[in-house]
């Protein structure tokens, strides 16, 4: 009996090292998967993407009997908070945490605290349709290698929008903005970094401030920061007493910020998706004479991913998960206005006719921009121009002044 | 009660000083406290917290007294009580929402004087909500807590025989407020100090309310907090354990000023009293404190009138004051998000309502049968968990449930539930149960009724109605959890109120009012049942109407 | 020693080091005692300890025996001993009917056996047909009639009266005594009468033991 015993807690405790699939083995993924439930925690405050995650967990269900149960998040980190807060208490294994949405900063940090498990994204079978050398992004998180620890599954591009019924021709510049700024005070507003978007926002406008923009692609470097962001917070400033409520409050997120727009109380605003206007209207969140339009100079994109952490309870089934969602259908379903309409990873060259035809059918809405009016899209700088910027914008206008 | 408690602040206790292992924090130091005072605004934050709470809770205690100064003993008095109470019932996070767009320069009051009266086709752009002083939050929270403060009062007005003492002070030639404020006042303000208290820091540390209505240039402490705990960069953990055990130093330093302003209080007030002076104005102090009660149950009643149009609004553009279009949408396509958040909300609410009933019942029998009389310590130690901040001591909890092996997610939020419904239960049971005719239960005895016999077929029966309305309480409370329903849920237990905050990320007004208005119906559907059920079983029975 | 009737033998109760009651006497069947006293001499602290229900913040001596058994550390219930008190005290969540079935033995009873009691007890004291009418409703003396029938549908060996007539009306309150004082003697009960009102104790017509 006792022997029985050590032996039956010997097979427990050496389980998870055999219970680790192996992604190489996707025959044994998928078996492995069959009547898992994967906690994807995902961020919940859009209505549009959580139907949209809705439906990869139906299908997913039907096709590979994976459970999706969607966590929905106000912030990505509290998923990474969870996982570091299982780590502390020695829980290396069943983790409630099975794959998470997430990009920049958020993959950065369980990066380098080794909170993730893989490498496994490029054994994914539909890996091979992924746009790897049209959208480096894919493979280069904020310039953070992904080193196959993380999935990319949408692009997202930075645009602006306007209500044309209250602002005809928008300013396409920052300096353009500006000028709009100062003549029209309180029609503006970004949302309050540290968000998401209103650091982007910074970003966006530090391109246009900056000397020479492949800096932006190094490490930043502590000397010269000051001599290359003078004219960058020069600009902020002149700009923060023309905001909205004079830049005493800001809205807290691109929510919020659409709130705003749909009150009339700013003109124009930044997104990260090119057709969250389009949404919108249908929505009935924006009146329909909003329109997108993208700045002279570019704009950033990036892409988002999915990750496993170190600990999750049912990896195969995550995988198969990540798998499903860059498939020809999710893709052409996720690129779809009337769905999301969030830009794609695929290259469309490398799929079937058949599946290239899920997208050529889409149809674009009244006020998302075709492809090529998009432009290029401009690289993330690197993490840490980031975390500066976000930590002086806070200092400068964070607290009340 | 202690003991979640107590583990809690350890387990936050520990990082604050830099000691978590997990993240390579192995010696004590005070680093992070010196990173805490470092921070960008937190002299700021930590002056919002404080001026947040004395103001919150000063207000709601002077408009409470006052009203109960002018109108208590009245008629009018019982329609105001009614108009009130059900407001308690209303969930922070709805009230914050419903408030939050009738006052915004955008929102509804601004809808309805625009264009006509005040000439604005925009909306102006003033800074009247997320104002930096805090002054919208404190208003989100005076409206909330009133109604809290009311029946508190109410039920320590019941056991003072409070009027007896008004008739006597009017008869000696005092104006009824007057008179109200130098006998009954000092009364009551003992037997309310602790829900006082409560009060105070609730309202220097809560998080959902001021998401939405507090300022966010620096926001208050505790939203900060939040943030850090939140925060991609691990390291921001010590930090926001040590924001965490610095929060509950300021609610400690908060209670001694409070205390001390008591102590103050009371001897110019005892100074006042000896002065003999009759007071007047009593016309004015009435309407004053009416136009108060008024505007508290305004702003909640029209808040979430605002919050049910919202949710079948189609498109709806300033300064129009109703919606463009009308539209099921919005519910229609929530209905399947929703039906799971309902169920398990229901859930979680109705074991924890159970099983904090339960434990009170229990205590409150053993209390009698032993013939054990509870003290102020007694008193204290149940009040803890509504004193010691969330904040402070939820993340230590989390990991500690994680260690207990108990994060499975409904069961722990379960078991946290009860730390915060167990207070509000026994809170309100108590005095009803306390104050039954014991001898009922001798004739009962005498009749040949075992002691358990006494409780099922007298005693519960005839305090159907008060424990029927402990239950609501304690269910509107589960209900209204949020943070700890996060922490302790794994994020996978998704309630109403969860799922509610997280869509308020999302910002659609739609979409927000439709979960915040199904978080008020489900925290309003057992007071419905505390009022009908009773209603029905007892509709013959006269002696009970007023139990 | 087998004595029929309530033994109160050597009884005293203390607080503290107060004294508060001293009787030693015995209340043969059908015979009433009445125990007079100002308000705070005891008299409810006797009647809390003859049922079995003397705050334990009070020490007694003494031992109650009630028809020759020992029933000093009995539970109330299985005491045997009704009681009427100053409030009618009906349970206002069962009906008149339900009030009275709620003294009676339930598991020897058959339903159909119970509601003919009932019938009969409601009969008697002139209020048929009330069985099921709300306690509320009610007259004092209605009242009062329904707690008496009440309590010696319970078959009680004896009866403790704390001031039961205090409340009503002068006119009610002779009726509802005699009426309390013929029950008891034609059921040959000991009853031990409270009472701080001289007119109660010459109705009951026995001794008198004054506390003070």
């Amino acid at each position: 009996m006792r022997h029985f015993l050590i032996a039956a807690l010997t097979v427990l405790i050496a389980f998870p090292a055999f219970a680790d699939p192996d992604p190489a083995d996707w025959d044994s993924v998928t078996t492995q998967a069959r009547g898992q439930t994967v906690y994807w925690n995902a961020w919940g405050g859009s209505d549009t993407i959580n139907a949209f995650i809705d439906w990869i967990g139906t299908r997913v269900q039907e096709e590979f009997d994976v459970t999706v149960e969607h966590v929905k998040l106000s912030d990505t980190a509290e998923a990474v908070t969870r996982v570091l807060a299982e780590k502390s208490a020695g829980k290396d294994e069943g983790g409630a945490v099975d794959l998470i949405w997430i990009n920049g900063e958020n993959f950065a940090a369980m990066k380098a605290q080794d909170l993730l498990f893989g490498p496994w994204v490029e054994a994914l079978p539909n890996w091979t349709n992924v746009d790897v050398s049209g959208k480096p992004a894919v493979i280069s998180d904020f310039t953070v290698p992904t080193d196959g620890l993380e999935a990319p599954w949408g692009m997202a591009q930075v645009v602006f929008y306007h209500d044309t019924a209250r602002l005809r021709t928008p300013p396409k510049s920052m300096r353009a903005l500006l000028d709009y700024a100062q003549a029209n005070p309180g029609r503006f507003t970004y949302p309050q970094p540290p968000n998401f978007l209103g650091s982007t926002f910074l970003k966006q406008a530090l391109i246009e401030f900056v000397p020479d923009t492949e800096i932006l692609q190094q490490p930043l470097n502590p000397a010269e920061y000051d001599a290359v962001t003078r004219e960058f917070w020069t600009f902020l400033d002149t700009l923060a007493p023309n905001l909205w409520r004079k830049g005493r409050a800001y809205p807290q997120n691109e929510a919020r910020q659409i709130q705003l727009m749909a009150d009339g109380e700013i003109d124009l605003a930044i997104s990260f998706n090119p057709n969250e206007a389009s949404n919108a209207i249908a929505n009935f969140q924006l009146p329909d004479t909003v329109r997108s339009y993208v700045f002279e100079a570019g704009s950033l994109g990036n892409a988002s991913f999915v990750a496993i952490p170190y600990n999750a309870n049912a990896k195969a089934g995550a995988m198969v998960l990540a798998n499903f969602l860059i498939s020809p259908e999710a893709q052409a379903r996720m690129q779809d206005p009337n769905v999301w309409g969030l830009g794609t990873v695929l290259d469309l060259d490398k799929l079937g006719d058949a599946d290239r035809a899920r997208f050529d059918k889409l149809d674009l809405g009244i006020a998302t921009l075709p492809p090529d009016a998009l432009g290029g899209t401009l690289p993330e700088p690197h993490p840490s121009w980031m975390v500066r910027l976000e930590e002086d914008w806070i200092e400068r206008f964070g607290v009340a002044r | 009660m202690l003991v979640p408690v107590l583990a809690g602040l350890l387990g936050t206790l520990g990082p604050a000083f830099g000691y978590l292992p997990a993240l390579g924090g192995t010696a004590l130091t005070l680093d992070p406290f010196r990173d805490l005072a470092n921070t960008p605004g937190i002299g700021r934050a930590s002056l919002l917290s404080l001026t947040t709470g004395f103001a919150a809770t000063g207000l709601s205690l002077f408009i409470v007294a006052l009203i109960c100064a002018a109108w208590s003993g009245t008629r009018a008095f019982r329609a105001i009580e009614r108009a009130l109470s059900p407001l308690l019932a209303v969930p922070h996070a709805a009230a914050a929402f419903g408030l939050a767009f009738l006052i915004a320069p955008s929102g509804w009051m601004a809808r309805i004087v625009s264009p006509w009266l005040s000439g604005w086709v925009r909306p102006p752009d003033l800074l009247v909500l997320q104002d930096p002083f805090g002054i919208s939050l404190t208003a989100g929270l005076v409206v909330k807590e009133i109604p809290f403060l009311l029946l508190m009062t109410l039920a320590a007005l019941s056991q003072i025989r409070a009027d007896q003492t008004r008739r006597i002070s009017n008869a000696l030639g005092y104006a009824p407020v007057t008179g109200w404020f130098k006998t009954v006042f000092p009364l009551v303000y003992g037997q309310i100090r602790l829900p006082i208290y409560a009060v105070l820091a609730f309202s220097m540390t809560v998080i959902d309310v001021a998401l939405i209505l507090g300022p966010t240039t620096p926001p208050p402490l505790a939203v900060q907090i939040l943030k850090w705990m939140n925060d991609p960069d691990l390291s921001m953990r010590f930090l926001a354990s040590a924001g965490a055990v610095w929060q509950l130093a300021l609610v400690v330093l908060a209670l001694l000023c409070w205390r001390t302003l008591e102590w103050l209080a009371a001897r110019i007030g005892r100074a006042w009293v000896r002065a003999g002076s009759r007071g007047g104005a009593t016309g004015a102090l009435k309407a004053a404190s009416l136009l108060a009660a008024i505007l508290v149950a305004a702003a909640i009643v029209f808040g979430l009138l605002g919050l049910l149009i919202w949710s079948v609004a189609g498109f709806w553009s300033f300064p129009n004051a109703l919606p463009d279009s009308f539209t099921a949408r919005t519910w229609m396509r929530h209905a399947t998000g929703l039906w799971p958040a309902i169920t398990e909300t229901l859930l979680i609410a109705a074991i924890a309502t159970a099983v904090a009933l339960f434990l009170t019942l229990a205590c409150l029998e053993a209390e009698e049968r032993h013939g054990i009389k509870p003290s102020t310590r007694a008193l204290l130690l149940l009040y803890l968990p509504l004193i010691v901040p969330q904040i402070a001591f939820l993340s230590g909890l989390q990991t500690l449930a994680i260690f207990t092996g108990l994060d499975a997610g409904r069961t722990s939020v379960i078991f946290v539930h009860i730390i915060f419904v167990l207070p509000y239960v026994f809170l309100s049971l108590g005095d009803p149960f306390r104050s039954w005719d014991m001898r009922y239960g001798l004739v009962a005895r005498a009749l040949g009724a075992s002691p358990d016999g006494v409780l099922w077929r007298v005693r519960l029966p005839i305090l159907l109605r008060p424990i029927l309305t402990a239950a609501a309480v304690g269910f509107a409370v589960s209900v209204g959890q949020f943070l700890p329903t996060l922490l302790a849920g794994a994020g996978r237990v998704q309630t109403l109120t969860t799922e509610a905050v997280a869509l308020a990320s999302g910002g659609d007004r739609r979409v927000i009012a439709v979960y915040a208005l199904t978080q008020t119906g489900a925290a309003f559907l057992p007071f419905a049942i505390a009022i009908f059920v009773p209603a029905i079983l007892w509709r013959n029975r006269r002696g009970l109407r007023h139990v | 020693m087998s004595r029929a009737g309530l033994t109160l033998e050597r009884v005293a109760i203390r607080h503290g080091t107060r004294k508060l009651v001293e009787i030693d006497t015995h209340v043969g069947p059908g015979e009433t005692l009445t125990v007079m006293g100002p308000s705070g001499s005891g008299k409810s602290t006797l009647l809390s300890f003859l049922i079995g229900s003397l705050d334990p913040s009070f020490a007694a001596q003494g031992r109650v025996l009630l028809d020759g058994t020992d029933i000093t550390e009995t539970s109330p219930e299985y005491r045997r001993i009704g009681i009427l008190l100053q409030d009618d005290l009906l349970f206002p969540h069962l009906s008149v009917g339900e009030n009275l079935a709620f003294g009676l033995d339930t598991t020897r009873l058959p339903r159909a056996r119970r509601r003919e009691q009932i019938e009969h007890a409601l009969d008697d004291i002139g209020l048929s047909g009330f069985a099921n009418r709300d306690p509320a409703t009610l007259s004092g003396g209605q009242k009062a009639r329904i707690a008496l029938m009440r309590m010696l549908l319970s078959e009680p060996k004896a009866l403790l009266l704390d001031e039961p007539f205090s409340r009503l009306d002068a006119q009610r309150r002779a009726q509802i005594r005699e009426l309390v004082f013929e029950r008891a003697r034609a059921k040959g009960l000991p009853v031990l009468l409270v009472t701080h009102d001289r007119e109660d104790a010459i109705a009951a017509g026995g001794r008198v033991h004054s506390l003070d």
